[in-house]
């Protein structure tokens, strides 16, 4: 049987902003832990989120550069789920409406031209990093990287190998960096990258059970990790087996994927509107 | 010295017929004395002093903010770097705040003295103040009762005349309800017009900062200070204020007054039903018009706020996990246990019950039925009562179904209790301003009445009850062994 590849790709953008998502804090990299906390990273009691108007400026500039539609109102959401480093014990994100949706990207994958279909791109703010390393029975966190401002930014299930996959990645990749919104350091996690994939009989219109990579921060891995997944479902579904949909870390010692969690374990995140912000109304005198 | 309005404290104050450091010793040995109230949570007396003291330097000089040297309470939600800020939680018993609330800073900035934080239900959940890890607050008019809730320290403690005058905060009557209780004035303003920033969230939508005084006179000098933009707070309005006390002693003659139906059905008091019919004859007597007004929503107002608020509370709560504030679990040895023991010995049982039954109704395969519809009919009901706020100035009726229970009643029958709210909770999910102020007695406990106005109406609001205050004497009643 000859099988087809579906992927559909996350990717998550740092915007270029001086100052936080929801808070003055600064958003440069590698300060020491901590120094670039505010009490609203922090999700002190009493504390509210004021919204940066340089991000929705730079997730506006993004929607025009993919065609996208620009929604005059969107809103902020919370995706509520417990963990040391989410501060407030939600993210603040966007989910029923997203600013930006239904744009397109063109990539010119060795003289063929392909559209990749963009579902949406949304605002949303960064969770904080836990650091095992530092202490040996201990977790260290650090909240700098809290309410950093990102764009997520969500492609239709249309993209059909690896190789096209890195080719959107990389043209996605220098769009941001030339809008300059985006600084486009995967090694800081500048640009990251989520991998949708399933397969399925060539033909079949359904698509098959996909599994979520996760842990990719350079374009090689992305592609290996893409390659061993759809070899592991291929296996699978030869032998009579099915895929189970679940979330995966790519491992690039062992170049091979991990269950980080199954559909069974997936978090409920309760989304609902954001009492503490208003909605963004953005109106054609806006754009001038 | 407590017998004294705060408008003519501030007086006393500017003519220096006496300090503000005598004034707030005076106030500081009452709080001493009436400490079985359990009004207070915290009291920093040195601060009060030396605040008082540099207040004293200042009355020296011309023209100082009207509120210089007043002592005053906070509700122990505001956020204060002075003294902790508990929200009356173990979960937050030893939690000093970094930052003071912006209404903190702007009382601050006016000269008022912060004398202590005031006791309440926990996260501002409850209506008797029996809900609070720090004990029951005691009613000044029958110590056998309660002061109501959840601001109910901040009640007690401006009726027994232990401050003249303190902050509260209501997400579902949580002002004008023991204002209705404690036979004070109890103002709730406009959403947005007084910013949250600083306020320990409860349910945010909802949640409104607002103060209690003895009188409409007072909570006009108050809010001046209270309101205006705040640019941390992004649903902060900014309009240009009125003078609110220059807005007082207008003719109210052709004041239309509308009063619903529901507000007066058989579950209500008889004494109640009367003190407010002898009300409305007097509003009458000067010229203003009743309309009846049928409220059709009325009883969706109540299982409608416990739907939002809840979910709101479960989510506003979340942060409280015992990694970076508040109460930490000991020996925990997993992170899942961590959070879920430090919550479980943090929480009260109040707290539990609405982060729980939150939760549920945000949950998948309940949010459409739940919070979805809850928000559908939020939308209704601030429909229906803008449109009758088109038609009348005001809508008129009893604060509570009942006067002040006896402590220990409500704990028995939790959602029972519920009900308590069912007159006040509207103004909250339609953002209007509302405020309580007393009409009467029964049986030797004071009564409130109501007054809902259209947004941003609070000088209009507060010129209509100062009106009633200046031909009724309720407001000057004080509870007698003290």
């Amino acid at each position: 049987m000859t099988w087809e590849t579906v992927i559909g790709l996350e990717v998550h953008a740092q915007l270029k902003t001086c100052s936080k998502l929801f808070s003055s804090s600064a958003t440069r990299y590698g300060a020491p832990a901590n120094s670039q906390t505010s009490y609203i990273d922090a999700g002190l009691p009493g504390i509210l989120p004021v919204l940066n108007q340089k991000a929705v400026q730079m997730a506006i500039q993004f929607g025009f550069a993919i065609n996208a539609t620009i929604n005059n109102d969107s809103f902020f959401e919370r995706k509520n789920y417990f963990y040391p480093d989410l501060p407030k014990g939600y993210q603040i994100s966007q989910f029923q409406r997203p600013i930006v949706s239904d744009g397109h990207l063109d990539i010119d994958d060795h003289q063929q031209t392909k559209r990749v279909e963009i579902l949406r791109a949304h605002l949303e703010e960064d969770a904080g990093k836990s650091l095992h390393e530092a202490h040996p029975t201990d977790t260290g966190i650090d909240l700098n990287r809290a309410g950093n401002p990102l764009l997520e930014i969500v492609t239709t299930p249309c993209i059909t190998s690896a190789k096209e996959a890195i080719c959107y990645l990389k043209t996605l990749h220098q769009l941001l960096v030339f809008l300059d919104i985006c600084d486009g350091n995967m090694q800081e996690g500048s640009f990251r990258c989520d991998v949708n994939i399933s397969i399925r009989p060539k033909g079949q219109n359904t698509l098959g059970t996909r599994t979520e990579l996760k842990n990719l921060n350079s374009f090689r891995f992305i592609e290996k990790a893409i390659h061993y997944e759809e070899c592991r479902h291929q296996d699978l579904l030869e032998s009579g087996q099915i895929v189970l949909q679940e979330t995966r870390l790519y491992c690039p010692k062992t170049n091979t994927t991990q269950v980080l969690r199954t559909k069974e374990n997936e978090n409920d995140y309760r989304y609902f509107p954001d009492p503490d912000l208003l909605p963004i109304h953005i109106t054609a005198e806006d754009f001038a | 010295m407590h017998t004294l309005s705060l408008t003519a404290l501030t007086k006393a104050l500017q003519q220096r017929e006496f300090s503000s450091t005598e004034l707030t010793q005076h106030y500081l040995n009452r709080i001493e004395k009436y400490q079985e109230l359990n009004a207070f949570i915290s009291i920093d007396a040195k601060g009060a002093l030396s605040a008082a003291a540099l207040a004293d330097k200042a009355l020296k000089n011309a023209e100082t903010p009207t509120l210089m040297g007043i002592p005053m309470a906070h509700k122990d939600i505001f956020c204060t770097e002075a003294m902790p800020t508990t929200c009356a939680s173990k979960m937050l018993e030893h939690f000093y705040s970094p930052y003071s609330a912006t209404i903190v800073k702007r009382f601050q900035n006016a000269g008022a003295i912060l004398v202590g934080k005031t006791n309440m239900d926990e996260f501002a959940m409850g209506s008797t103040n029996e809900n609070s890890y720090f004990g029951p607050v005691k009613n000044p008019w029958n110590i056998e009762c309660v002061p109501g809730g959840s601001s109910g320290g901040s009640a007690a403690a401006v009726a027994a005349s232990l401050v003249p005058f303190t902050t509260g905060s209501d997400t579902g009557g949580s002002i004008r309800q023991p204002a209705a209780f404690c036979g004070l004035s109890g103002l709730k303003p406009t959403y947005g017009l007084v910013s949250r920033f600083g306020m320990v969230a409860y349910a945010s939508s909802l949640d409104h900062a607002g103060a209690f005084a003895h009188s409409a006179e007072d909570l006009a000098l108050i809010l001046q200070t209270m309101a205006g933009f705040d640019e941390h707070d992004s649903t902060s309005i900014q309009r240009p204020l009125p003078n609110y006390s220059a807005a007082l002693k207008k003719p109210i003659k052709n004041l239309r007054i509308g009063l619903p139906a529901g507000f007066f059905h058989e579950e209500v008091d008889g004494d109640i039903k009367e003190a407010l019919h002898a009300a409305v004859t007097l509003f009458e007597a000067a010229g203003a018009t009743v309309v009846p007004l049928d409220l059709t929503l009325q009883p969706m107002w109540v299982p409608c706020y416990y739907v939002i608020a809840s979910a709101e509370a479960s989510s506003n709560l979340s942060r409280y996990d015992g990694v970076r504030f508040g109460h930490r679990a000991r020996h925990a040895k997993t992170l899942q246990e961590l959070i879920t023991r430090s919550r479980t010995e943090g929480f009260g049982m109040e707290v539990k019950r609405r982060v729980l039954l939150g939760t549920h109704v945000l949950s998948s395969g309940y949010f459409d039925d739940y919070y979805v519809k809850a928000q559908k009919v939020r939308r209704l009901i601030q429909e229906e009562l803008q449109q009758a706020l088109s038609t009348v100035d005001i809508i008129l009726g009893p604060t509570t179904p009942s006067t002040a229970y006896k402590l220990g009643e409500a704990l028995r029958y939790p959602t029972q209790r519920y009900l308590a709210d069912s007159f006040t909770v509207g103004a909250n999910l339609a953002g209007l301003p509302a405020l309580s102020i007393p009409m009467g007695f029964s049986k030797g406990l004071p009564i409130g009445m109501q007054m809902i106005g259209p947004h941003f109406s609070e000088a209009s609001l507060l010129n209509i009850a100062d009106y009633y205050q200046q031909v009724t004497d309720w407001h000057h009643a004080r509870p007698n062994e003290l």
